[in-house]
């Protein structure tokens, strides 16, 4: 385990750097540092972003400095773990016709039949790793390496909002339709937003996420109900 | 007071609602978005004596043409150097003004800068998200896009013609050509050459440009092989260098992670004034070390807080307001200096 490296960003920000690879281990020493952080906060700190292998900080050039903030993270790596274990989501999915466009050519590429594709997918287990991209968009990796394929070159046709993606090690529910060249292999109805602004998101990074079967009918039922909770979140 | 409506007769692509942003929310996946210029669109309030963050329209290259059709109400468009036509008079950006009911204000592109603000002097009734009416294009989430067909709602709307006016656009106002950054945070990612090349070269803004950032053309960037590194946070300011070597400078509706390297990073005030170059512009980036990059960014808060205090309370506006008082009140009354409602400007870091 070697100890992560300080790098500033501009004016007012460090990234701390822990490793280049995505490993349970390296994550959880992410999140510690987000915890202990977010516990005691050195003076002029305002955002903390933690992702796959690294943490950005980002501070008030007005208050602090690189320095000051980097003593404060090496400080605070030392700092006991606080960091909880996360929630535990399971989500329900569609693999059926129209909602899984993309299961058949991620099973022909692994070798698999459909039927076992979503088996695969079934058996994961899922870590919420980073937010990126666009407001929702939670990156989670687990993917069972049976149908871990590399991302098509091209995005693909437009795919609704709710569709669960994979691509390598990664899995994501999509909160906004849009073309991609990751798989398309199923589709949720569960709302990336809340519409609660004390937890915005659905998802926390450190969470837990599993999959659960459901069918056509089921999904589509769901998601007549929840159009009116959609449109509610932009209002005042 | 009362309730002033803009009816939109038509909006260039990317006009939307701007309060000064949602930061904080990065880490779900979320930018702050708000104004492309930070500056202006704090002067554009500053100006009309209102609260510095507070809700107004960023208007792009696109143009924007409004019509007041009921209350009247004093509005204000700073930012670049836009054409402004109010009722048939030709103006420029940089001006408050007086819609009566029946007026048209036009903006449209002008000599230079890509984004301006119409601030009012009232509150724009808007969609709210997180805490903010900034709009995030890609997502469509907070105020929102502006499109011909709307009615821009403006509560508590008042008449303070006593400001009405051109305003001399202060020199910060001007967009920022060199450009300062620190190299990193992914260097490590480039050939040796890389840093050295980005900085002893220009770069030329591409016609990919939007409110993420600017796709920027000049001498090829050299990545190791390092396309498969995990995604990493980024910043407004970011240089993100593609698999073919080409830079982007981000902006304000960036990604908040991305999966290619960053060269380096330009300091906050330089990537707000940068937004008022136009495709085709020049930029030169500069290194600075993190001391240096702290300094000048206390050196931009000061001269910014310097700035919007003159404008808040700009040359003949205290005459002016002495007029009216005598001539309505018939008696002396000291007037109020105006100020930025926020107070202390220089606790914000954005500006």
């Amino acid at each position: 385990m070697t100890a992560p490296v300080v790098v500033p960003v501009a004016d007012h920000g460090v990234l701390v750097v822990f490793d280049d690879q995505i490993s349970d281990e390296t994550h959880a020493r992410i999140r510690a540092l987000d915890a202990a952080l977010a516990l005691t906060p050195p003076p002029g700190l305002t955002e903390i972003v933690p992702a796959m292998t690294t943490l950005l900080v980002v501070f008030d050039p007005l208050v602090t400095d690189h320095n000051a903030i980097s003593t404060a993270v090496r400080a605070n790596l030392a700092a006991p773990n606080t960091s909880s274990s996360g929630a535990l989501h399971v989500i329900d999915v569609c693999y059926d016709g129209l909602h899984a466009p993309d299961l058949g050519a991620l099973a022909e590429r692994a070798g698999l039949d459909p039927e076992a594709a979503i088996a695969a997918h079934l058996a994961g287990k899922y870590t919420v790793g980073m937010y990126g991209f666009a407001p929702g968009y939670a990156y989670m990796y687990g993917t069972p390496e049976s149908i871990q394929q590399p991302r098509n070159p091209t995005p693909g046709p437009l795919v609704p909002a709710g569709s669960v993606i994979i691509a390598g090690q990664q899995c994501l529910i999509i909160p906004i339709a849009m073309s991609t060249g990751w798989f398309a292999i199923g589709r949720s109805a569960a709302s990336m937003y809340t519409a609660d602004h004390d937890k915005p998101f659905l998802f926390d990074v450190g969470d837990t996420v599993t999959f659960r079967r459901v069918g056509a009918d089921e999904l589509d039922s769901r998601l007549a109900e929840q159009q009116p909770a959609e449109q509610q979140l932009t209002k005042r | 007071m009362s309730t002033a409506v803009l009816h939109v007769r038509r909006a260039g692509p990317l006009v939307t609602i701007q309060d000064a942003g949602r930061p904080g929310l990065m880490r779900y996946g979320v930018p702050a978005s708000g104004p492309m210029d930070r500056f202006a669109h704090a002067a554009a309030n500053v100006v009309l004596g209102r609260p510095l963050t507070q809700t107004a329209i960023e208007v792009s290259l696109g143009g924007l043409s409004v019509e007041c059709t009921s209350a009247p109400v004093t509005v204000s468009v700073c930012g670049g150097d836009f054409a402004v036509d109010h009722a048939g008079e030709r103006r420029t950006s940089w001006a408050v003004l007086t819609l009566a009911p029946g007026d048209t204000l036009t903006i449209s592109a002008g000599r230079w800068g890509s984004w301006c603000y119409l601030a009012v002097a009232g509150d724009i009734v808007s969609r709210r998200w997180l805490g903010s009416t900034s709009t995030h294009v890609r997502s469509d989430l907070g105020g929102g896009l502006v499109r011909a067909g709307n009615e821009i709602v403006i509560e508590s709307a008042q008449v303070d013609d006593a400001r009405d006016g051109p305003i001399e656009p202060p020199v910060v106002a001007q967009p920022a050509r060199v450009l300062r950054v620190v190299l990193g945070p992914q260097l490590e990612c480039f050939g040796p050459d890389a840093a050295d090349v980005l900085l002893g070269n220009p770069y030329v803004l591409t016609a990919a440009y939007d409110r993420m950032g600017v796709r920027l053309a000049g001498p090829h960037l050299s990545i190791n092989d390092a396309l498969a590194i995990p995604s990493t946070p980024i910043v407004r300011g970011s240089v993100q260098v593609t698999g073919d070597g080409t830079p982007t400078l981000l902006f304000a509706d960036h990604q908040t992670t991305g999966g290619y390297p960053k060269i380096a990073t330009v300091i906050a005030d330089d990537a707000s004034r940068a937004t008022q170059l136009r495709s085709g512009d020049t930029v030169q980036f500069v290194g600075r070390d993190p001391a240096a990059a702290i300094h000048a960014a206390r050196a931009a808060a000061s001269s910014h807080a310097h700035h919007l205090a003159v404008l808040a309370d700009r040359p003949g506006l205290r005459t002016r307001r002495l007029l009216s008082t005598n001539l309505i009140g018939g008696a002396f009354h000291s007037p109020q200096p105006c100020r930025p409602a926020e107070g202390d400007i220089s606790e914000n870091p954005s500006l």
